[in-house]
């Protein structure tokens, strides 16, 4: 059995750190902070390790399937006999593997930031962030009950609002994290209304319960949350849309992706952590928790997880294509990836050889963390040395920083789909389970993986190659052991993670799925990948004149990617045009004609009180009446003769 | 006799403190400091004394009823007054008239005190006037200020006009059943259009103190106008009186109405969130802000008023407790900063955590509570009130509620933009409180954090319903 004192730990040990540097930081710990917060978080991976090591090799299996263990529940408020919130863990496959996701990228980021963040003023903060972000999401991925995980989800969504603000002297950076927290509060809406609709139709909130009263036909709530219907889907139906905006808030799904790419106006440890590898992820590892009631109760849902996810893996690739801005465009190719893994859940169906596209998802949320990870890191690396985001000032760093060079390749090479990379044996099976189950987007996902060998490696050309000798004379040093080691660590698990048969460990209903390599089907991706591999190199080795002819000659296609397709403008219309000028106008009108108007009339030029007096009795107060009274007639008047 | 004792407690205590008001306002007198001193030990031992010894019953042939939850709401109030004797300490000392200032405020909790416990209509009538004519003095009490005179008068101006109004309701009523009394008018009713023109009327009055949008307009001048600690007994300790009443007037006295309240509710709510939040969003003067902010707030508690009564009650008893700590806490920085240096303009605020690292973070604390962000005690509020009102099933209401909320939290993220990123030459100077402003401070901070994690306090709410 799982030890729940050792769990526990694994989650309030980055909370110890919050606490104690958030308030003893800056007075006591200093520059200690990093080395203490860092030390918490090793332990902490040792424990998920260990834990992971259990579960999957001693204890998790039964009778050849994986257990949903519920090893600590605490009841927290009980509403009724059935309805409760509890506070509990589930250590079940999905959950054990981000346990240790988790703890190892947020300690490799850890471990970089040391060196990344050392002459910061504020750096006992930062660790502490670093800490509040660790824990809420460790939180999140264990969670057993659907309220808990909204609990964490939204302290997620605040840990990564403070630490993009971070540098709140920035006014882009202000400007971004309210921007991020804003838009992301809007899809948890849609979120927390799923939950009220979910929790009515199955009448509880814990995800076991849950889950098993929505997937077996013979329950009442199952027969009533089908049978009730809203313009023309179930209950049901809809309460799982409305938990997949919330999920498509959180990780950055078109149309709700707008957040992303300005919440690379933090640290680039954190983009790192919480915008490639694990908060954004959220979305996908919460469609998964619920995947049996997507799969067997609402297949349109499921249908929409499936088009949204490749639409938006398309979208990104497109315009990572053109962007600049070398943290963007990761953050659109983080975006375009976890497309990949929510199409590759929307494919997959439940059970068996037709869960393919689940455990393909599991897989490459996984691989993705590290290989992107790595990049982050390894941009983080680069940036720390030209002192720019800016392609144009990069090129020719292959000789100046060895290690990053190298290792930011192997990263390439994985998300490329570059055979025997992590990421090729991950999207394989994405390509495999949507070839089997939808052609229509397995042509997206295969044009989107030819253009992301293509961006990918422009970006590695660019920064590396381009030009035979960067013009930075003063030449600093790629940056000490604490930011090579985690790059290194992180290549290491970049090339070698794909090995593992993930199937055997993490499938949609805990048995053991088995996942063959096919020659034969893997030619096409390999080959376009490598095409998208040869382009770049024609293009950006050296320094010439293709690129520019290429972009003329798609003139408008290719300005409107670069300017992401204008979805930033679009939610500016909507928001200043239509809703400021439609509704907000109107309403300052009226305050600033009839009641601020009025209360200028009634301040303005009067000397003595009795004139006051009557201005009142003339004017403001009578007014206040007549509202009073039209307010009470026409309700009366509505309820009496329409809506009787 | 002895059930006249232990049935009337808080309202008998209070009447005491304030008679003792009166004779200490005779006699010599004493220093403002010891005679805060004073009111603040016996408001608390009030407060402590509301948990022992209450059972339920009734008096006067049933003109007065109590229960246990009757009792918590009474004791939720009386808190809040507590909790304003500490917060504007500072004001109160220097206050030339204090112990009329008391005497008006806890008039007022009496009357409120009556009202929560009111079995029939003329006895409702006459508390809530009680409870409402003191305020409008106490809003006239900035005395050298002409805009304080201002908005007393527009308060005492309007609440004539809807007492007017709701005394015809109150007469259609008895009109339509033949009596006042509140077990026996749901029997009478049978929904007919006189029944519900006078339910319109008299629901009108309670709309009009809860500044629910159409009759709202009265709200922001008073509040401005006001000194803090009116304005805050009048958006707290007021509001929170009249929605407990409205609780079991819809629930019981109006029961056979209840189609008709529903869809009333749904119209004044969506109507109060959503005016109130534009109308917030463009204000610079903080007072009005908050205003403005609380209109929406009342919003939101009738989406709660409108479920099902049990999660409606607990949800509406429990957000208003943290409404008493949220606010109150808002307004106490506010006032804190106004008193000495004037500042009442949100840009005033720019960099205020770089000299009052304190007041900024309690104020922040406030007002993520308000804005019911998770895991402050606000966010609880919010999630039980919208539970309350999904109990019903309408979800297009309850989007629109929660869409409120969003727009809510833009205009309080404006506000904790301002303190803590904006730069700023002169940031507003480093102000001292008063030690027991910043304990109340400090009990409101561990309130707002606390309450929604300690389950039990909802519990305990709810085992009382």
């Amino acid at each position: 059995m799982p030890n729940t004192t050792l769990i526990l730990l694994i989650i309030l040990l980055p909370l110890a750190g919050f606490v104690m540097l958030g308030i003893f930081g800056r007075k006591y710990f200093g520059n200690t902070s990093g080395v203490i917060a860092t030390s918490l978080l090793l332990l902490s991976t040792a424990l998920a390790f260990y834990t992971a090591y259990g579960y999957f090799f001693k204890y998790g299996k039964v009778d050849g399937m994986y257990q949903k263990l519920v090893p600590f529940k605490y009841t927290w408020l009980q509403f009724s006999p059935g309805l409760s919130i509890d506070m509990g863990i589930i250590i079940d496959p999905v959950s054990v593997m981000m346990l240790v996701v988790v703890t190892f990228v947020s300690l490799m980021v850890h471990v970089f930031s040391l060196g990344y963040m050392k002459s910061d003023e504020r750096f006992p903060t930062y660790y502490a962030f670093l800490g509040l972000f660790t824990f809420s999401m460790l939180g999140l991925v264990v969670s057993s009950n659907i309220f808990q995980i909204y609990f964490f989800w939204e302290l997620v969504g605040v840990s990564s609002f403070l630490l993009i603000g971070y540098h709140y002297d920035k006014p882009s950076a202000v400007a971004a994290c309210k921007k991020a927290f804003i838009v992301t509060r809007f899809a948890d809406v849609g979120f927390l209304i799923g939950i009220l609709v979910l929790s009515y139709s199955s009448g509880t909130l814990d995800f076991n319960t849950l889950i098993a009263n929505l997937t077996s036909p013979q329950t009442n709530e199952y027969k009533n949350a089908i049978a009730a219907s809203f313009l023309g889907m179930s209950a049901l139906t809809w309460g799982l849309i409305l938990v997949f905006i919330g999920a498509a808030g959180k990780s950055a799904m078109f149309p709700l992706h707008i957040w992303l790419p300005d919440a690379m106006e933090g640290p680039t440890p954190v983009s790192a952590l919480i915008h490639a590898a694990t908060m954004v992820v959220a979305g996908v590892f919460l469609v998964a928790r619920l995947f049996p009631v997507y799969a067997i109760a609402a297949p349109s849902a499921l249908n929409l997880v499936a088009y949204v996810g490749a639409f938006s893996a398309l979208f990104a690739a497109v315009i990572a294509c053109t962007q600049t801005d070398i943290k963007r465009v990761l953050a659109y190719s983080t975006m375009s990836q976890i497309g990949y893994m929510m199409f590759a859940l929307g494919v997959s169906k439940y059970g068996g050889e037709n869960g393919l596209g689940y455990t393909a998802s599991m897989f490459h949320l996984f691989t993705h963390a590290m290989f992107k990870a790595l990049l982050f890191l390894g941009a983080g690396a680069v940036i720390h040395f030209v002192h720019s985001n800016e392609m144009k000032d990069m090129g020719g760093l292959r000789k100046l920083m060895p290690i990053t060079h190298l290792t930011f390749l192997i990263g390439c090479l994985a998300i490329a789909g570059v055979p025997p990379f992590a990421g090729f044996f991950s999207k394989e099976e994405i390509l495999l389970a949507a070839y089997q189950h939808n052609q229509g987007i397995y042509w997206i996902a295969l044009i989107t993986s030819a253009l992301t060998a293509f961006y990918m490696f422009r970006l590695y050309f660019k920064i590396f190659w381009n030009r035979e000798h960067h013009p930075l004379h003063e030449h600093h040093g790629e940056g000490g052991f604490s930011m090579m080691m985690p790059l290194v660590l992180l290549a290491i698990g970049a090339a070698v993670a794909g090995f593992i048969p993930f199937g055997h460990f993490v499938s949609s209903d805990g048995t053991r799925l088995n996942t063959g390599f096919h020659l034969q089907f893997s030619i096409a991706p390999v080959a376009l990948g490598l095409a998208g591999i040869f382009i770049a190199m024609w293009m950006y080795k050296k320094q010439n004149a293709i690129p520019g002819k290429v972009a003329a000659s798609l003139n408008g296609f290719y300005k409107a990617a670069y300017h992401k397709f204008y979805i930033d403008e679009v939610y500016h219309f909507i928001t200043k045009k239509i809703i400021f000028n439609l509704i907000g106008r109107p309403a300052a009108w009226f305050d600033k004609y009839i009641v601020d108007g009025l209360v200028n009339a009634t301040g303005n030029g009067t000397e003595d009180f009795s004139a006051t007096i009557k201005k009142f009795q003339s004017g403001k107060v009578q007014s206040y009446a007549i509202y009073f009274l039209a307010g009470a007639i026409g309700l009366a008047l509505l309820f009496i003769y329409i809506w009787k | 006799m002895n059930d006249f004792l232990t049935l009337m407690k808080p309202e008998l205590v209070l009447t005491g403190i304030i008679f003792l008001l009166l004779f200490i306002k005779i006699g010599k007198g004493i220093s403002n400091e010891h005679l805060l001193l004073l009111l603040q030990v016996l408001l608390l031992l009030n407060f402590l004394a509301g948990f022992f010894y209450n059972k339920p019953g009734s008096l006067f042939d049933g003109m007065y009823l109590t229960t246990g939850l009757i009792v918590l709401q009474k004791n939720i109030l009386n808190l809040a007054v507590y909790l304003i004797s500490l917060l504007f300490a500072n004001w109160f000392k220097r206050l030339q008239h204090m112990p009329e200032f008391f005497m008006l405020m806890l008039c007022a909790l009496l009357g409120m005190f009556f009202l929560i416990s009111s079995g029939n209509l003329l006895m409702f009538f006459l508390s809530l006037e009680l409870a409402t004519i003191p305020v409008a003095a106490m809003a006239n009490f900035d005395l050298d200020k002409k805009r304080s005179s201002e908005g007393a008068m527009k308060m005492i101006l309007s609440s004539a006009f809807s007492s007017g109004i709701m005394l015809f309701g109150i007469s259609l009523i008895y009109g339509a059943t033949g009596t006042i009394n509140f077990t026996e008018i749901p029997l009478q009713l049978h929904g007919s259009t006189l029944e519900v023109l006078a339910f319109i009327f008299f629901f009108a009055a309670f709309a009009f103190k809860l500044s629910i949008v159409p009759f709202h307009l009265w709200t922001a001048d008073v509040y401005e106008g006001s000194p803090m600690a009116a304005t805050s007994f009048l958006s707290v300790v007021s509001k929170g009186a009249v929605a407990f009443i409205f609780l079991s007037v819809l629930y019981k006295v109006f029961l056979p109405l209840q189609v008709l309240w529903y869809n009333l509710l749904v119209i004044v709510s969506v109507a109060t969130m959503v005016i109130g939040n534009l109308f917030a969003l463009r204000q610079q003067n903080i007072k009005r802000f908050l205003a403005f902010s609380s209109i929406a707030q009342v919003g939101f508690i009738l989406v709660g008023i409108s479920g099902s009564s049990m999660q409606g009650t607990s949800s509406v008893v429990f957000f208003i407790l943290v409404y008493v700590f949220s606010n109150l806490a808002a307004f106490a920085v506010a006032d804190a900063i106004a008193t000495k240096t004037d500042a009442e303009e949100i840009d005033d605020y720019r960099g205020m955590n770089k000299t009052n690292p304190f007041l900024s973070w309690v104020l922040a604390l406030a007002l993520f509570s308000l804005a019911g962000i998770p895991p402050t005690a606000g966010f609880f509020g919010k999630l039980f009130l919208l539970t309350a009102g999904a109990s019903k099933g309408s979800y297009l209401f309850i989007i629109i509620a929660a869409l409120n909320m969003i727009i809510s939290l833009y205009y309080y993220l404006r506000v904790i933009r301002a303190v803590f990123m904006e730069k700023n030459e002169n940031p507003i100077e480093k102000i001292t409180i008063e030690p027991s402003t910043k304990l109340a401070l400090i009990f409101c901070s561990a309130g707002i954090v606390l309450i929604g994690l300690l389950s039990w306090i909802y519990d305990y709410i709810q085992s009382l319903v």
